[in-house]
């Protein structure tokens, strides 16, 4: 146990070789194990084996519980599953809806991934997706005539940076302020909501509608030059190729960079870091805005690959559908890892689209699986103590 | 036109609906602070809130009888408090998460339930209004407090209520105990699961009482997603009132106040953007949770930390 505590303190930066090169060659694939010790686990740290086995025995109660409430509302549960299978992924383009739903949870999941693995709790998904969405929206407005050259990169790096911000205000709150990261990024995501709604209907607005009586909070259909990359005839679009790429590089970050090693140090043991010269501070500001930008990113490829508009309905969800709450239920899913995050992410995206097809055939009202992501993520959270009992009957 | 707001029937109207808008925040904000105290933070309102809501008005839509559809919300809220309750001390769940969890599953299930049930939207009788004889005849303040429906009266009378639980009987004293200092609690002999579990109980029994305020009070109907973040809200005014009922009180009236003035800029039809003035208490909770925090520290020492029993 000291001897595993005492290993926090060498930082690869102050010690002459890394942690990583002081191992031998084929174990230095694995140093989440050597690194990190097993004392003192962060909430979320699922180890190896809960990996899998949390998310199933929390999904699978999940399902049974769907169940019994389909059952109660008179609905056979197996043809309500297998209408939501159908729906899903029972063909090339119900598939590509899926992955396209599954998109912005993937960005807002692996923003929740730093987040947590530094140890602070991000649940402004709503409103940095906002913010991101908002920024990419000035740069398309501005620069209509641009090609897609200029306009892509530069609306999606509005997007990161619109988010980064709208995270780095919640992280300096915290940092510096000591207010509580869930209040404040709770405020921040209805403070987006009132900020988008007032744009939609004042500035940005559809000036084709600007002078009707009653004001529909959109703006015009955004220059087909912003248009991400799309797989006619489905809905799939280059976005979602992004996101598994920027899944990837953030698992290097957080688990081969020195940076990524500080951040899990901190949401590891904020104490022991700070005593080995991590400025928790700095790496925990560091986690809100990569958190937030990856959620703006997201909301700018929301925009330029499947809206192409943006549009409210008076609070942030009109546009985000959930989303933000919704990718934290997939990171979460995913054990908290950003690869883990893909398929959690798709698994939900199967979700949100199966719930179509439940509505339209068996007539279950698709909120049902909002109740059903609800109880999934209260299950993950609980079966946390399952872990923690097993972890100490080792201990021992 | 914006000489309107200030004419004193606008004033008084303005007023009349602060207080009333106030009520649904009040019981949540006060069964939250309960709660926060005790050392649990239950990010669960909104969700409690919201099927208490569906529950009453489904409830008084069928048998007309308000007091039941106010118990049965009074029971739905307590239900889930018990098992949010359940998750975060029994299951030592992250309680911030959890929240959302239980929050997500209360949209989803009040949605759920009304599309099956109710199919159409249609409107209830609610509480109606009781003038106070002889008081409502004060100039000015007659009609703004005491011409109100019994759930006002009750969420202001709840304020010096809990102020006196909490702060002069042994009950109070066993929870400020738990929140403040666990270990030390335990050692006494208080059971710190068995407070914890009554106080978010409460907590949820008087959010189950806040979402029946707004669906057979005063909106008088169900849709998806009525307390549009209210709850979430209530969380965030325990921490702007430093746990303390009166401050609460103060944001909440802070917060209903502007509501309603925004209510009446657009009943008045004045140029202002609404959306700016529904803003601005957000920002001001922003700024007061900075000072707030900046301040002596009151926060309960062991919020959001399970109790762990030492070996």
């Amino acid at each position: 146990m000291v001897a595993g505590q005492l290993f926090l303190f060498v930082d690869p930066h102050i010690s002459s070789k890394s942690a990583a090169e002081r191992l031998p060659f084929f174990r230095r694939f694995y140093p989440r194990k050597e690194t990190l010790i097993e004392t003192q686990r962060p909430r979320f740290d699922l180890g190896r084996l809960d990996f899998i086995l949390i998310p199933a025995l929390a999904g699978g109660l999940g399902l049974l519980v769907g169940a019994l409430m389909l059952l109660a509302l008179g609905a056979n549960p197996l043809d309500a599953y297998a209408a939501m299978l159908q729906g899903a992924f029972g063909s090339p383009n119900a598939f590509s809806d899926t992955l396209v739903k599954a998109g912005p949870l993937l960005f807002v999941g692996i923003g929740t991934c730093i987040a947590y693995r530094c140890g602070v709790i991000n649940i402004g998904g709503e409103g940095q997706l906002v913010m991101g969405a908002l920024a990419a929206t000035g740069i398309a407005l501005t620069f209509q005539d641009a090609p897609a050259i200029f306009l892509i990169p530069a609306g999606l790096f509005a997007g990161f940076i619109g988010g980064a911000v709208w995270g780095g205000i919640a992280g300096i709150l915290k940092v510096k302020f000591r207010v509580n990261e869930v209040l404040s990024t709770i405020m921040l995501n209805s403070i987006a909501g009132f900020i988008m709604t007032f744009l939609l209907t004042g500035p940005l607005i559809d000036p084709t509608t600007a002078d009707n009586a009653i004001k529909i909070p959109q703006t015009q259909r955004l220059p087909i030059a912003a248009d991400l990359w799309r797989w006619i005839p489905t809905r799939f679009h280059a976005g979602l190729i992004l996101g598994v790429v920027i899944a990837i590089l953030v698992y290097i970050l957080l688990w081969r960079t020195t940076i990524g090693y500080r951040i899990r140090a901190v949401g590891f043991n904020p104490r022991a870091s700070q005593y080995a010269g991590i400025s928790v501070a700095r790496y925990q500001l560091l986690a809100f805005l990569l958190s937030g930008a990856l959620a703006g990113l997201g909301g700018a490829v929301e925009l330029f690959g499947v809206t192409h508009r943006l549009f409210s309905d008076g609070l942030a969800h009109g546009f985000t559908g959930n989303a933000g709450f919704n990718g934290i239920v997939a990171a979460l899913f995913g054990g908290l890892h950003p690869v883990g995050t893909i398929p959690a992410s798709i698994l939900f995206g199967a979700l949100l689209v199966g719930a179509n097809q439940l509505q339209r055939t068996i007539q279950v009202p698709s909120a049902f699986v909002v109740t059903l992501d609800g109880l999934i993520v209260v299950f993950v959270v609980a079966s946390q103590i399952w872990a923690q009992r097993k972890k100490r009957v080792i201990e021992r | 036109m914006v000489t309107d707001l200030f004419s004193p029937t606008v004033l008084i109207g303005i007023l009349t609906s602060g207080v009333r808008l106030a009520t649904s925040y009040l019981y949540a904000a006060i069964g939250e602070t309960f709660g926060q105290i005790s050392g649990v933070l239950n990010l669960g309102v909104e969700g409690i809130m919201l099927v208490a809501a569906y529950a009453a008005y489904y409830v008084v839509l069928k048998t007309g009888d308000l007091a039941l559809g106010l118990l049965v919300a009074i029971l739905v809220g307590g239900a889930m408090g018990l098992a949010m309750a359940f998750i975060s001390v029994t299951l030592k769940a992250e309680q911030g998460i959890s929240g959302i969890g239980v929050y997500l599953f209360g949209l989803g299930l009040s949605d759920l339930l009304y599309r099956v049930t109710v199919k159409s939207p249609q409107t209830v009788t609610g509480f109606q209004n009781i003038s106070i004889p002889g008081l409502t005849d004060i100039p000015v303040l007659g009609p703004i407090l005491f011409n109100q429906n019994v759930l006002v009266y009750g969420a202001f009378a709840l304020v010096p209520v809990a102020w006196f639980v909490l702060n002069k009987t042994s009950f109070g004293l066993a929870v400020r105990a738990v929140g403040q200092n666990p270990e030390a609690a335990d050692t006494l002999g208080i059971s710190v699961a068995r407070i914890r579990y009554i106080t978010v109980t409460l907590g949820g029994a008087l959010s189950g009482i806040a979402g029946a305020s707004l669906s057979i009070a005063l909106l008088n109907l169900f849709q998806q997603n009525l307390t549009s973040g209210q709850g979430f809200i209530a969380v965030a005014l325990v921490y702007f009132g430093a746990w303390k009922p009166a401050r609460v009180m103060l944001g909440c009236l802070l917060f209903s106040m502007v509501n309603a003035l925004q209510l009446w800029i657009q009943v008045l039809n004045i140029p202002i953007p609404s959306d700016i003035a529904l803003m601005m208490p957000y920002v001001l909770t922003i700024v007061a949770l900075m000072f707030a925090a900046r301040a002596v520290v009151t926060q309960p020492a062991a919020l959001t930390k399970p109790f762990e029993r030492g070996e």
